[in-house]
């Protein structure tokens, strides 16, 4: 006990003097990112099913915001929520459709009605099609502090990704995150023992989505914009890679995975150009052929190897997917 | 689920809690320090100038490389430093996203020290750009973009549009092309902000002669789409004109394909923006005859043809509208900086705004109220390969339009400062 | 932007057109569809051989002098034998894994390949010249039709129903046909598996380089051509259903002349209706039209 409050302290220490040694936005969209890559994760990590549409849950989130904001001038908090609300109805929608297939088609399903969404940022009037909702004012949390500061716009961001993140894990750790398990690892079993299978894939399909809307709304919030990016494949892409190199079905690994690749981004990309989309490719070979678990599950395998000669139990390994052979 | 299974892992969870995006962030912090750069205003740090412009795509003639280099150029000529601090160049290469180019301005702004930005092609990067120099009290001055929202609905106190716009681009082609004898158009639209200021501006000039528009292709900018089915639909409409509101690469591979589908003896075309480096993709044997407007050529005069000679050493090609325009922005930045004797932009904006413009860009331009450069603008025509007589002599130049006429009068302006 | 004119003039012409771009797509969704059904990898690097086709064609005509006829047939091969290297030493341990793997390492190395020739090159497209012997346009009465477009449909053609008669009519396809059933068995039945297979996406790849060299004159040769295209190829596999021949070729077919009508009618959905095709096949029958159910878990 006293260890973790220990480290706990420290934490909290760093979250709050780190925006004054480096630059706050860095910062907010390593965490935007972060809580989007735990959001995906759920579904990917713990529930076995491979999305790869995910960006236009994000991409929901941050139009919906923007426009709410830009627009109508609601508090920040608001249009959070309204970011949220938004990616929640569009991936009930799509979820409904894409849990009816399994495997491979799944993933094809949540591409397909990505890209649907997708053209429907693109081409409807609301959405500012190429150009996208530029000059998103950050507007005012419950109405009365301003986090046009970057400082302040940080501590807001921190609390909601710490919140996002905090639900999610509380999800997972629960009964309905124990079913998920289940049916990651055994669906007909699972099916046998009476669940109703499809119903728990699609929550945990709803909910993924609504934490990805709420990443892409606070993305928004940051940045002050909401563009095609947000919703585009590439952007799919991106978030497999940052749960795979974090490491599937963890709970940090996903966030150290997002830090990973939103950091390489911001930095390199001036440094070394293109070179960002070689390095990014190399990652994702390495790691599907060489890496399976991710930086955390390595790190966590070989402490635990250190730690214990016998096998964790089997429900704190880092778990893939239902095609695996046994770690 | 309940049997085996004790739950002893209330600890972790908090450590999970709070643990996790921190220790992420802290773990990673590095190379993130590395980035932060908390600089300090005052004599001998660094004046920066950023350069925002496509270096590695599609637009890459049209500003890129050579558009930083004409900044530097500016600068030395300037003598390298002004107020006794010395002026450095930045560039970022946006990639022809707003998202890239919003986030690292916003960073040179906040963290670099970064007083100024130029060249800004790509009209979505320098809607995005204005608002953020309006929103930090720094200076856009965009040369690339055509966007005449610039100065209309989305004119801001900070942003200055100094080349040339789509009204003016409009106002020079279409009228004369209608002069010829077009009076029905079907227009190739590139679907974004650019290609639709373009085409709204081209169609009303059209629609105040008299004429009409028979129809509209949109297609996805910048993305080498394949455009016979585009021109197909044009040959089908029948119309007299066939207007091309797209630039660079697309607007090249229009033309290429229209003489593939035998669309030019029937219909004519009509490049409504078009940049020398176009005319020397394409070739004049494809090119010649087509009518446009630009906003500067290298062979106007001694003064022009003296400057395009020092840019060819330098680059191995002759400098264009955006690359002259850059040059010209960014010397009467650093003129103003030197005359209001600080590099405050609400007090370099006033000075440029009062100053008029005497140099190899423009013979008489003024800045306007609502952030327009106002300077002449030139309709033109491709010359036949034969009349060519050296490298880069592309243009036959039939007409100058004034400064007052070329741009649309302030009185006009949506613009809520004029 | 709804044309006030649905003429037959026009319609022919776009379909016309959407049949030439059906035809790429027929090729390229072969290849993909070969190795998913042999290999039970999603390809994800297809459009990245193609790209990489394209390049390699044009590589050869501006700095080796390499003409069109002589890419056409020499860039298959060597890019097949780009294919035969990556199979062996990245692809061959995915197998046994579920096949979200094999999408995910071949998405890594698309955009290695990308990358690098985005490094090489910039972002900004080449430009291939027409063979002189293709070169004009053919006057079709309801349009021109430029003599390489015709000439693409006669060599998709020619390359689908050349692969189709090999893996239907041959020795060798029977081998393949085997091995895909039942790897194991055919194995101890003595033919050579693991070599068929690496073949199989030498083969896949190799037609994908040959879509790319068909490509080029037509198209900008840049970097990212591969990407734009590679989700459309997948949908059309899909559509047609995954590992089935006949499949790719109509449903990739279809898709261009469904393109075609779409740019009379609605042309800025042109790009994306085949996702909504999708959708609703993969909702009415869950392996695509020709495509055998999955194996549930």
């Amino acid at each position: 006990m006293n260890r973790n409050h220990f480290v706990g302290a420290l934490c909290f220490l760093g979250v709050v003097i780190a925006p004054f040694y480096i630059y706050p936005i860095a910062l907010m969209k390593v965490m935007c990112f972060a809580l989007y890559a735990t959001a995906f994760n759920l579904l990917f990590g713990y529930t076995g099913l491979l999305s790869f549409g995910h960006a236009a849950f994000f991409g929901a989130g941050s139009y919906a915001a923007s426009y709410a904001l830009k627009y109508y001038g609601v508090s920040t908090e608001l249009g959070l929520l309204i970011g949220c609300v938004a990616a929640a109805a569009l991936g009930l929608a799509i979820g409904s459709l894409a849990t009816r297939r399994y495997g491979i088609y799944f993933s094809m399903i949540t591409l397909a009605m990505a890209q649907l969404v997708y053209f429907g940022f693109l081409q409807l009037p609301f959405s500012g099609g190429e150009d996208g909702l530029q000059g998103v004012r950050r507007g005012e949390v419950f109405g009365i502090w301003s986090i046009r500061d970057d400082l302040a716009a940080y501590f807001f961001v921190t609390v909601v990704v710490v919140l996002g993140i905090g639900a999610i894990v509380r999800v997972v750790h629960s009964p309905f995150g124990q079913v998920l398990r289940a049916i990651r690892d055994n669906e007909a079993r699972a099916i046998s023992l009476g669940y109703n299978v499809k119903r728990y894939k699609l929550g945990a399909f709803v909910l993924s989505a609504t934490v990805s809307g709420c990443a892409g709304a606070a993305k928004a919030i940051v940045l002050g914009f909401a563009t095609l990016s947000d919703a585009a494949w590439t952007n799919s892409g991106d978030v497999v890679l940052m749960t795979l190199l974090g490491g599937v079905g963890t709970t940090l690994g996903p966030m150290v995975g997002a830090t990973i690749v939103v950091t390489l981004h911001n930095e390199l990309a001036d440094k070394v150009g293109t070179n960002v989309t070689i390095i990014v490719g190399a990652l994702f070979i390495v790691c599907v052929l060489a890496f399976r678990r991710g930086v955390v599950g390595e790190i966590g395998g070989w402490l635990r190897s250190r730690a214990r000669p016998r096998l964790a139990p089997l429900d704190q390994r880092a778990r893939l997917l239902p095609g695996d052979s046994n770690l | 689920m309940y049997c085996c299974q004790e739950r002893r892992r209330q600890p972790r969870d908090i450590f999970a809690k709070l643990s996790g995006p921190v220790l992420g962030a802290l773990a990673f912090m590095l190379p993130l320090v590395c980035a932060s750069n908390a600089g300090a205003q005052g004599t001998g740090t660094p004046l920066r100038i950023g350069v925002v412009t496509d270096l590695s795509g599609v637009n890459l003639d049209y500003g890129g490389p050579t558009a930083v280099v004409a900044a530097k150029m500016a600068v030395e000529d300037a003598g390298g430093a002004v107020l006794g601090r010395p002026v450095e160049v930045l560039a970022l290469d946006h990639q022809n996203k707003a998202d890239v180019a919003s986030q690292k301005v916003r960073q040179w702004f906040d963290q670099e020290n970064v007083e100024m930005v130029t060249e800004l092609l790509n009209s979505s990067v320098a809607l995005a750009v204005a608002k953020i120099a309006a929103e930090k009290n720094k200076i856009a001055m965009v040369v690339g973009a055509v966007t005449s929202r610039l100065t209309n609905e989305d004119c801001n106190a900070n942003t200055i549009h100094y080349a040339i716009d789509t009204y003016a681009l409009a106002n020079g082609t279409a009228n004369a092309l209608v002069k010829l004898g077009g009076r029905s158009w079907f227009f190739l639209t590139a679907d974004f902000s650019f290609g639709h200021s373009l085409e709204q501006d081209t169609v009303s000039v059209v629609e105040r002669s008299g004429g009409s528009v028979l129809g509209i292709a949109r297609h996805p900018a910048f993305q080498g789409v394949d455009f016979s089915s585009y021109i197909l639909q044009a040959q089908a409409s029948g119309a007299d004109v066939v207007g091309l509101a797209n630039s660079s690469n697309d607007t090249v591979n229009a033309v290429k394909a229209a003489a593939e589908f035998g669309v030019t003896p029937k219909q004519k075309l009509a490049a409504l923006l078009m940049q020398i480096s176009d005319i020397h993709g394409l070739g004049l044997k494809q090119a010649q005859g087509l009518y446009f407007t630009d906003g500067w050529y290298w062979n106007l005069n001694e003064e022009t043809r003296a400057f395009a000679q020092r840019f060819f050493k330098r680059t191995g090609r002759m400098p264009g509208m955006v690359q002259a325009g850059v040059y010209s922005a960014t010397l009467q930045y650093l003129k103003s900086v030197a005359a209001s004797g600080t590099s405050d932009s609400k007090r370099v904006l006033e000075q440029l705004h009062n100053t008029p413009i005497h140099d190899v860009f423009a013979r008489d331009g003024r800045i306007r109220p609502d952030g327009r450069m106002v300077h002449d603008v030139y309709l033109v025509q491709a010359k036949t390969p034969g009349e060519s007589k050296e490298p880069w002599d592309y243009y036959n130049v039939k007409a100058t339009i004034p400064a007052d006429q070329a741009f649309l009068p302030i009185e006009k302006s949506k613009c809520s400062l004029r | 932007m709804i044309l006030s004119n649905l003429s037959i003039q026009a319609l022919s012409g776009q379909l016309v057109l959407g049949l030439v771009n059906g035809a790429f797509y027929a090729t390229l969704s072969l290849g993909l569809s070969v190795i998913f059904g042999m290999l039970n990898i999603v390809n994800f690097a297809h459009g990245a051989f193609f790209m990489l086709g394209a390049y390699i064609g044009w590589i050869a005509l501006t700095y080796l002098g390499i003409g069109y006829w002589e890419a056409l047939l020499l860039t298959p091969i060597l890019v097949g034998a780009v294919g035969l290297a990556v199979e062996r030493t990245l692809l061959q341990w995915l197998y046994r894994l579920d096949n979200a793997y094999g999408l995910l390492l071949t998405f890594g190395l698309s955009l290695v390949i990308e990358g690098i020739f985005r490094d090489a090159f910039g972002a900004s497209g080449q430009t291939y010249q027409t063979p002189e012997l293709l070169e004009g346009s053919m006057d079709l009465g309801f349009m021109r039709l430029p003599i390489y477009r015709a000439w693409i449909l006669l060599a998709s053609a020619f390359v689908c129903g050349l692969t189709w008669y090999i893996i239907e009519r041959t020795r060798l396809g029977a081998y393949l046909r085997a091995a895909t059933e039942n790897p194991d068995i055919a194995n101890t039945l003595g033919i050579n598996v693991p070599m068929l297979v690496s073949l199989t996406y030498a083969a896949g790849v190799a037609l994908a380089a040959f879509a790319g060299v068909l490509a080029a004159p037509v198209v900008q040769i840049n970097p990212l051509m591969g990407a734009n295209i590679i989700i459309t190829v997948f949908a059309v596999v899909v559509i047609g259903g995954m590992g089935s021949i006949a499949g790719s070729v109509t449903t990739g077919l279809s898709l261009g002349l469904l393109e075609g009508v779409a740019k009379i009618v609605y042309p800025q959905i042109a790009a994306t209706i085949v996702f909504l095709a999708m959708t609703v096949v993969l909702l009415v029958l869950p392996a695509g039209i020709f495509g055998t159910e999955p194996k549930r878990v």
